[in-house]
């Protein structure tokens, strides 16, 4: 039965009007593989060299098979990243997750399945892909180069196996016919008429007759191939953007500065052959951050950073950082990451001397700015113990208990420090880097009252309370906010930028811009070669036949057909033609 | 009454006008189900006194100039353009309403994004039916639209309010407006693919419930009824061939899969602006790359052979599972950088 073999195929690359191209890519040559369609080829089998498996490899790999087998495990490969959490984007997350479950979390550690875009695995499928899409898209590439000199094909003899079809008759010369036709098909686009649309070849075919063969689309396969180029531009630009970027955060709180440099950052993350000397050292001040937020629901609204920036050599200049409004200086990205509020604490020690001053970042935890935070006192006077005092701010606090707190909006109304306190060694000498929003509690003992019960201390701003155990007092001086900057150079951005828009503009020039052939052919009288019999009892004077193709399902084939036939014809266009062409064929 | 509240009425009504289409929508399709099952009979009543009119073999002249389908009601028709129609315009004027009380452009979280989805669907349904009228797709389309407008309405709905810092952008109305458009695209494209899958089948005789199955064979028993060879599928002898509807469903999901390459691109600069990252691997972005490769994949398989057809289509429905679970699954139980929903 002849049922397997009716799948229809609208644009297939071995269709009618394939190039000779679409022969290596479209795997149209690997036999057996998939569809049921064949019958078995004899088992004959040629031995292969080293060579031939060679040459086998490639081409399945380079085949459009395999391209699609690869397209669709990069997709399944992709999804695990969203079902576990990554170390990349939550690093915590993770450390959640493998204390969880501890039976099935390293092994998926070990799988790479916490840091699925940088695994082996997912690695292997888009570079192989690629490889795929290189030793596909080059030798269509050559091959495409050499058709885009090529002339359009020749007059088939037999105008009436196409699908899109027209006829007429005219009474000037053949010739003067086809010369018009080709000069109508050589106009360029409406507006833009020196854009040609058609390649046009005039052919004299003897006996009076003479053709017109025209081409239009090889944009088509163009934008085929500058998309598919475009993307492996675009994967070495963000490979390239990998090895040239830094980043770096820093938290600066109001009234301070920073100076751009590797020394001053809080954490660094940096390519390979990022150069640390090749930072200019501005200084950027923080002057004022303010903090709109809805009365009634507290949803954030806006934030805005206004700094004062001083590039060397140059005078002091102010600059505004919003969420969406990142601040470049001197080639470096500066965005506005997060926002919090540092208070600002004197800790004297038992001897009645400043063991610490200054603002202490607190991290807010949610929407109302429960902000969690860790004011650590190393330099105390000789021989006591150090001090460490964890807890909370609480912008608009409210009492909803004995001991209990809570924070009511984002915006400091009535600001409370809500602290426990621990003394003893803070582990800041042992060489290992510290967190500085965590206590490292292990050399510490907790401040305790009467009952045994953990001590807490609440200080409003101006306040000053007596640390339990005689450890000295703590002063709340005034409540400043903080910014979270991140800093970011990226050299590769533009390419990146580029490539992905070439990208775009290749694919919609691939998928729109119609690939189409017409010819036309313009006899003497009757009894010319290839009229149809039906149009030859138009009369005298010369007899136009005219058919077309398209690549692919092309609604608009017939009617520009119609209309170069309208206008070499010098008819009259019907208002509107309904179904243009079908009719004809029909 | 405040413009929102002016516009969650306009939305209801909205919901309603698409309800009446639909019903009119599947009284055309049962006509013509109806219709067809008659057909053989009719036909052979009138063999000797020659075809009338609009009973032509549809097998035959089921090319494109097919414009109403035998046995097809033209009041149903009619009804369904104009409510419909009807619909368009109520949804149109709330999400306009949606954006005056809210204060920017409606498509800051899942409320007015499905809104905004439906109606770049219904559009397309539109556009796409002024050329030919295909009842099926009216169904389908409409059967999601109010199936997504009820939960947009009754689960996603949160206040008109001004948005957070993050989404002050113009990018609020490129990357997403792109991105809800190329959903509603893909909604009509993939019930085009659907409509060809069917008429596939049906064309070549091809159904898994007329074997016996090994194991669940009673199962197959109950479900026999709803065979694509059998009675209740004749309409499908009305609808265009495969081969349209296959270049149907291939013209859109091209221009899907343009605009959804759009709204990668556009949602990479974007990210770089806000975040200082154009990519960052987070779930929404993640599940946007999965869609934008399965969409890719169908267009390599359309032109692969043994791949071309059904199994292509097959993939345009796993592109579209992806893309409407990255819209919902993501948006409310994935956390990440894209948590706009703004339900908690």
């Amino acid at each position: 039965m002849t049922r397997p073999t009716k799948t229809h195929r609208p644009e297939g690359l071995d269709d009618a009007f394939a190039l000779g191209t679409d022969a290596e890519s479209g795997s149209g040559s690997d036999p057996g593989t998939g569809s049921s369609a064949a019958p078995p080829p004899t088992p004959v089998l040629p031995a292969l060299g080293p060579w031939g498996w060679a040459r086998w490899a490639w081409r399945q790999l380079t085949s459009m098979r395999v391209a699609l087998l690869l397209l669709l495990l990069l997709a399944v490969a992709a999804v695990p990243g969203t079902v576990f959490p990554q170390h990349a984007q939550r690093p915590e997350a993770v450390a959640a997750y493998l204390v969880d479950h501890p039976g099935t979390g390293p092994w998926l550690n070990r799988l790479g399945f916490f840091d699925v875009y940088s695994s082996a695995w997912f690695s292997a499928i888009y570079l192989l892909l690629f490889v795929s899409l290189v030793g596909c898209i080059l030798p269509r590439s050559r091959q495409h180069w050499r058709a885009m000199r090529g002339r359009p094909p020749r007059t088939p003899r037999r105008l009436g196996r196409f699908p899109a079809q027209g006829s007429g008759t005219s009474p000037d010369e053949p010739r003067v016919v086809a010369e018009r036709a080709a000069a109508r098909l050589r106009r360029g686009w409406p507006g833009l008429r020196w854009v040609p649309t058609y390649r046009v070849d005039v052919h004299d075919e003897g006996g009076g007759t003479w053709s017109v063969a025209a081409e239009r689309g090889y944009l088509r396969e163009t934008g085929n191939l500058v998309f598919h180029l475009a993307l492996v531009a675009l994967l070495v630009a963000v490979a390239a953007g990998q090895l040239a970027h830094f980043r770096a955060q820093v938290v600066v709180v109001q009234g301070d500065s920073v100076v751009n440099s590797v020394a001053s950052y809080d954490t660094l993350e940096r390519g390979r052959l990022f150069d640390p000397a090749a930072l200019v050292p501005f200084t950027l001040r923080l002057d004022r951050f303010d903090a709109r937020f809805d009365p009634t629901t507290g949803a954030a609204r806006d934030f805005t950073a206004h700094v004062t920036v001083t590039e060397p050599g140059r005078d002091a200049a102010p600059g505004i950082i919003k969420v969406n409004d990142p601040l470049t200086i001197a080639g470096t990205k500066v965005y506005l990451q997060g926002n919090g509020y540092a208070p600002a604490v004197t800790v004297r020690d038992a001897a009645g001397e400043v063991a610490f001053t200054g603002p202490v970042p607190f991290l807010p935890q949610d929407a109302v700015y429960t902000s969690r935070g860790v004011i650590k006192v190393p330099d105390v006077s000789g021989g006591q113990p150090q001090i460490g005092l964890v807890g909370y701010l609480l912008p608009s606090s409210l009492q909803v208990g004995g001991d209990q707190w809570l924070s009511t909006g984002p915006q400091p109304d009535d600001p409370l420090l809500v602290l426990s306190v621990w003394s003893g060694d803070l582990g800041l000498n042992s060489g290992v880097p510290q967190n500085v929003y965590r206590l490292d509690e292990a050399g510490l003992t907790q401040a305790v009252d009467a009952a045994g019960a953990p001590v807490t201390l609440t200080v409003r701003p101006g306040e000053t309370v007596d640390l339990p155990d005689g450890l000295g007092t703590v002063t709340f001086d005034s409540l400043p906010r903080f910014v979270a900057l991140d800093l970011r150079r990226d050299p590769s951005l533009p390419w990146v930028l580029t490539f992905a828009l070439t990208a775009l503009a290749g694919l919609a020039t691939s998928l729109f811009a119609p690939r189409r052939r017409l010819w036309l052919r313009a006899a003497p009288g009757t009894s010319a070669p290839g009229v149809d019999p039906g149009a030859q009892d138009l009369g005298p004077g010369t007899v136009v036949t005219a058919a077309g193709l398209a690549r692919g399902d092309d609604v608009g084939l017939a009617p520009e057909l119609d209309r170069v036939l309208d206008d070499v014809l010098h008819r009259v266009r019907a208002d509107l033609p309904e179904e243009d062409g079908r009719d004809d064929a029909g | 009454m405040t413009p929102g509240d002016l516009s969650t009425l306009l939305v209801w009504a909205a919901m309603t006008a698409f309800t009446i289409a639909l019903v009119a929508y599947t009284v055309d399709l049962a006509r013509i189900a109806e219709a067809a099952q008659r057909r053989p009979r009719q036909l052979a009543r009138v063999g000797a006194g020659g075809v009338p009119d609009g009973v032509a073999d549809a097998d035959a002249g089921a090319g494109a100039g097919v414009a109403r389908a035998g046995g097809a009601s033209a009041r149903a028709e009619g009804i369904a353009r104009t409510t419909t129609a009807l619909g368009i315009v109520f949804l149109l004027a709330g999400v306009v309403l949606r954006g005056i009380a809210a204060g920017h452009w409606p498509t800051a979280n899942m409320y007015e994004f499905t809104l905004v989805g439906v109606l770049a669907a219904s559009v397309v349904l539109v556009v796409v039916q002024r050329r030919r009228f295909i009842a099926f797709l009216g169904v389908a389309v409409l059967g999601i639209g109010v199936l997504a407008l009820a939960m947009a309405l009754l689960v996603f709905y949160v206040r008109a309010d001004a948005v957070q810092p993050a989404l002050q952008s113009y990018w609020l109305v490129l990357h997403v407006g792109v991105a809800i458009t190329a959903t509603g695209v893909f909604t009509v494209a993939v019930a085009a693919s659907v409509l060809q899958v069917l008429s596939a089948a049906r064309a070549e005789g091809r159904s898994h419930l007329s074997a016996p199955w090994a194991r669940a064979d009673g199962v197959r028993r109950a479900l026999a009824p709803w065979q694509v060879t059998g009675p209740r599928f004749a309409w499908l002898r009305q609808v265009p061939d495969a081969r349209n509807l296959e270049a149907l469903a291939f013209r859109l999901n091209a221009v899907g899969f343009v605009l959804w390459t759009f709204t990668l691109i556009g949602g990479a600069i974007w990210a770089e602006h806000a975040w200082g990252r154009y990519w960052n691997w987070d779930p929404k972005e993640v599940g946007t790359f999965v869609a934008w490769v399965v969409y890719a994949a169908y267009l390599h398989a359309r032109t692969t052979r043994g791949w071309s057809g059904r199994r292509a289509a097959y993939l345009v429905f796993i592109g579209y599972g992806v893309v409407i679970a990255n819209f919902t699954v993501v948006n409310l139980y994935v956390s990440g950088l894209h948590s706009y929903s703004g339900l908690r």
